[in-house]
């Protein structure tokens, strides 16, 4: 059973600071979720690195921290599975690219930075703005094109951002964030604001001429920017060795630092960006490439079995789950037990349900939002619907 | 008296600028005289001086000296460095930026510096470069203020020549003001005078929307009369509104960048027919002056558009379509247009002279458009 051979094979790895006190914990268990005493736990894989000294595999976390990581992906998840089910409801339009296997890059990147740091991905962004601290109501709103949705129905699936708290989207061109990234990061260093971006792409991505340009730019400027490919193997419907030469993305910066890490353990991914934060405020642009994967195919239109077998797919599942291993980890260090989880679980579900209801309940927006936004400063110019004759409207 | 003027017109950041550059300025005794390039030159640095936010993008040539940089000017090769000359050494390496040969790479730098809220200035070596880059301008800058209902806004300038210059070939002349005018989200500018050179450029940066700045390398040079207004550090043009360079009641003849002083000349030599053509210097590509230009051919009730573009789907048809809608009634004759020929642009001077609009085809399209030359059945060949 995956639970013995996980406890087995792994505890001879994990220290047990409670041990001592575990007799207690059944009579006088506090509730465990908001203990921040420390927990040292060893990544799953060591870091591979290039040009660079790979930080430690032990990284220090609590079990407040992990609860949360355990609620934050089993929320994605459960978000990005009822994302399926209304796209082919018909409820969702258009383009519906799905996170579900790849949690934690994005729970474990927030748990090392601050809502300063910036985030910029491309177009499988539902999961990366939960992170921020966007709601579910937003994103089930703005998947269905209703006001309350973050871009008030405007952008869609793959238009997602929320300044305030540093997420930059959302972009449906492959590759194009990494350059814009990269300026955010120029901004951070010119505003002298200490802080840093994380310019994610995928393993698609990785060969896009102009994220080799910005990074040209970005080592000879140093400026602040983590390059994060999340490699999850398969570009589209093209497996990475098939589209690039040199599929060791974390070697791709050639004189710019890398680090591969096991994208599926949080704990790995909260490491390697503590880690690069502090590299990039002093020594220019750092490359983390994510081994993860999704479950999903590229999008809703693409069943994602046709490239790759059924049987791999069930396998990273069984094997390398992002939840299942965090649950495992709960599990052994006695942070909660199985009932309570399981709880956490159906009320996740409840929620996301409840997010979905509102959201439907949510109007569409109103036909004048077709001319707003067009420019911060309009200048009284009119811009023209359809039939000119018919619907003309002025820019505010 | 010019001494007076200087002290009210030259605000404080004037009498930072270097000695050297005030060798380039010609004065006659009326009226003060500026070259474009020195009007951008002059906007560059009050803007700069009054925000903080505001940086430059650009590729310097380096410390070429001064002997070559004279023989090229002389020889009409336009080197556009000189449009931010003396900046880096009064702003420093971390406002003035000299970035490598990678547009896309430097141009989605410029953006993303933009999402966060400085407010670039991004220059094209020419606009023909900008094709690199032209993701980052439409899908990347025009587009994210609408995506994202607000949440970003793009306070980004791309400037730099477009259009033909002298000789340079087919890759290096093309006009890009009719592809970016069509995107909804962008301004595009494209000043002639060094009046419309400091006003719209200053008026771009200060916007909070991604502009296209279109320049024209050979006007550089060129110098005009600017008054003390002009010189004041806060003037400003307003974007979106034509002006009207000469009046007249003929024949309305719209024309945008070096077109302007073509279609100048032309009225002068209308004028002695008897024709008076009212010339338009649109400034602003999009948003279009479409009530100046209606209100115009409502006057005269005969139009002429000019542009160096290509001609299909170009400016002209734009300005033409919108009379149509609006003013077709006023309409005494057929509108004509004068663009760029419709092939990519010789080397040789000959063709290169055909490829690109003349005076005498403006004098010609406002003679057609006035009934005054052969009519067309007995011109007509197909």
């Amino acid at each position: 059973m995956a639970l013995a051979n996980f406890s087995s094979s792994s505890r001879s790895n994990l220290l047990k600071p409670l041990a001592p006190v575990l007799s207690f914990a059944e009579t006088l268990r506090r509730p465990i979720s908001t203990s921040t005493d420390p927990l040292i736990i060893e990544t799953s894989v060591p870091f591979t690195f290039h040009n660079c000294e790979p930080p430690s595999r032990s990284v220090e976390t609590n079990p407040q921290e992990l609860i949360s990581f355990f609620r934050g992906m089993a929320t994605m998840r459960r978000m990005e599975i009822a994302a399926d089910s209304l796209y082919k409801a018909k409820l969702i339009r258009g383009f519906c690219h799905l996170y579900d296997g790849q949690e934690a890059v994005a729970v474990g990147m927030e748990a090392a930075i601050t809502k300063k740091d910036c985030i910029i991905t491309a177009y499988r962004d539902h999961c990366t703005f939960l992170g921020r601290g966007g709601t579910l109501l937003e994103v089930f709103a703005e998947l269905m094109g209703r006001q309350a949705g973050c871009s008030r129905g405007k952008g869609g699936s793959m238009h997602f951002y929320k300044k305030e708290a540093g997420f930059y989207g959302g972009h449906g061109i492959v590759g194009a964030q990494v350059p814009l990234g990269c300026g955010l990061a120029f901004a951070q260093k010119y505003s002298k604001d200490e802080t840093v971006t994380f310019a994610l792409y995928g393993d698609g991505a990785a060969n896009q001429g102009q994220l080799f340009e910005a990074l040209n730019i970005s080592a000879l400027w140093d400026l602040p920017v983590i390059l994060v490919c999340e490699n999850n193997h398969y570009g589209m419907g093209t497996a990475e060795w098939r589209a690039a030469k040199n599929p060791a993305y974390y070697k791709r910066g050639d004189y710019v630092p890398g680090l591969k890490v096991d994208g599926m353990d949080a704990l790995a991914v909260k490491q390697a960006c503590k880690f690069a934060k502090e590299h990039v405020l002093r020594k220019g642009p750092i490359i983390l490439e994510m081994d993860t994967y999704r479950y999903h195919g590229h999008s809703m239109s693409d069943p994602g079995s046709t490239y790759r077998t059924r049987d791999e797919i069930s396998g990273v599942r069984q094997e390398r789950d992002p939840v299942e291993r965090i649950r495992k980890v709960i599990l052994a260090h006695d942070l909660a037990t199985e009932k309570e989880l399981k709880d956490f679980e159906k009320e996740i579900r409840k929620e996301v349900d409840q997010a979905i209801a509102q959201a439907k309940e949510s109007p569409m927006p109103e036909p004048y939002e077709l001319f707003t936004n067009v420019h911060v400063k309009g200048l009284g110019t009119e811009a023209f619907g359809a039939d000119r004759k018919e619907v003309r409207a002025v820019l505010p | 008296m010019l001494g007076i003027i200087r002290q009210k017109a030259f605000g404080q950041s004037l009498q930072r600028i270097r000695p050297v550059a005030s060798s380039w300025r010609g004065y006659s005794s009326t009226s003060k005289q500026m070259m474009v390039r020195e009007a951008l030159n002059s906007a560059l640095d009050e803007e700069m001086s009054a925000d903080p936010k505001v940086f430059l993008m650009e590729k310097r040539l380096g410390n070429i000296r001064v002997h070559i940089r004279s023989y090229f000017l002389t020889s009409n090769c336009g080197f556009m460095f000189m449009i931010s000359k003396g900046l880096l050494e009064k702003y420093g390496p971390e406002r003035v930026l000299d970035t490598p040969i990678t547009e896309a790479g430097f141009t989605g730098i410029g953006v993303g510096a933009a999402f966060y809220g400085l407010k670039p200035i991004v220059e094209f070596m020419t606009f023909n470069f900008s094709m690199q880059a032209i993701d980052h301008i439409i899908n990347s800058a025009a587009k994210t203020n609408y995506m994202s209902a607000g949440q970003i806004s793009v306070p980004i300038v791309f400037r730099g020549p477009n259009g033909a210059a002298a000789g340079v070939g087919a890759q290096h002349s093309q006009c890009y003001a009719s592809w970016y005018a069509s995107c909804p989200g962008l301004k595009v500018l494209a000043p002639y005078s060094s009046e419309d050179a400091r006003g719209l450029l200053k008026a771009a940066i200060r916007d909070p929307d991604p502009v296209v700045f279109l320049e024209n390398e050979l006007l550089y040079g060129e110098s005009f009369p600017v008054s003390a207004e002009v010189l004041d550090s806060s003037f400003c043009l307003p974007i979106g509104k034509a002006k009207i360079e000469r009046e007249g009641k003929d024949v309305t003849i719209t024309a945008f960048s070096k077109m302007v002083g073509y279609a100048l000349k032309a009225a002068e030599i209308l004028a002695k027919d008897g024709i008076s053509a009212e010339i338009i210097n649109l400034r602003s590509i999009r948003p279009l002056d479409r009530p100046a230009i209606n209100a115009s051919v409502r006057k005269t009730n005969r139009l002429v558009t000019v542009e160096e573009g290509f001609p299909q789907h170009g400016v002209g048809a734009e300005i033409c379509a919108s009379i149509i809608e609006d003013s077709f009634g006023y309409l005494d004759a057929p509108v004509e247009r004068i663009t760029g020929a419709d092939v990519p642009m010789p080397y040789a001077a000959n063709l290169e002279r055909m490829a690109l609009p003349q005076v005498e085809d403006i004098v010609r399209a406002a003679r057609r458009a006035c009934y005054r030359s052969v009519p067309m059945a007995a011109a007509q060949s197909y």
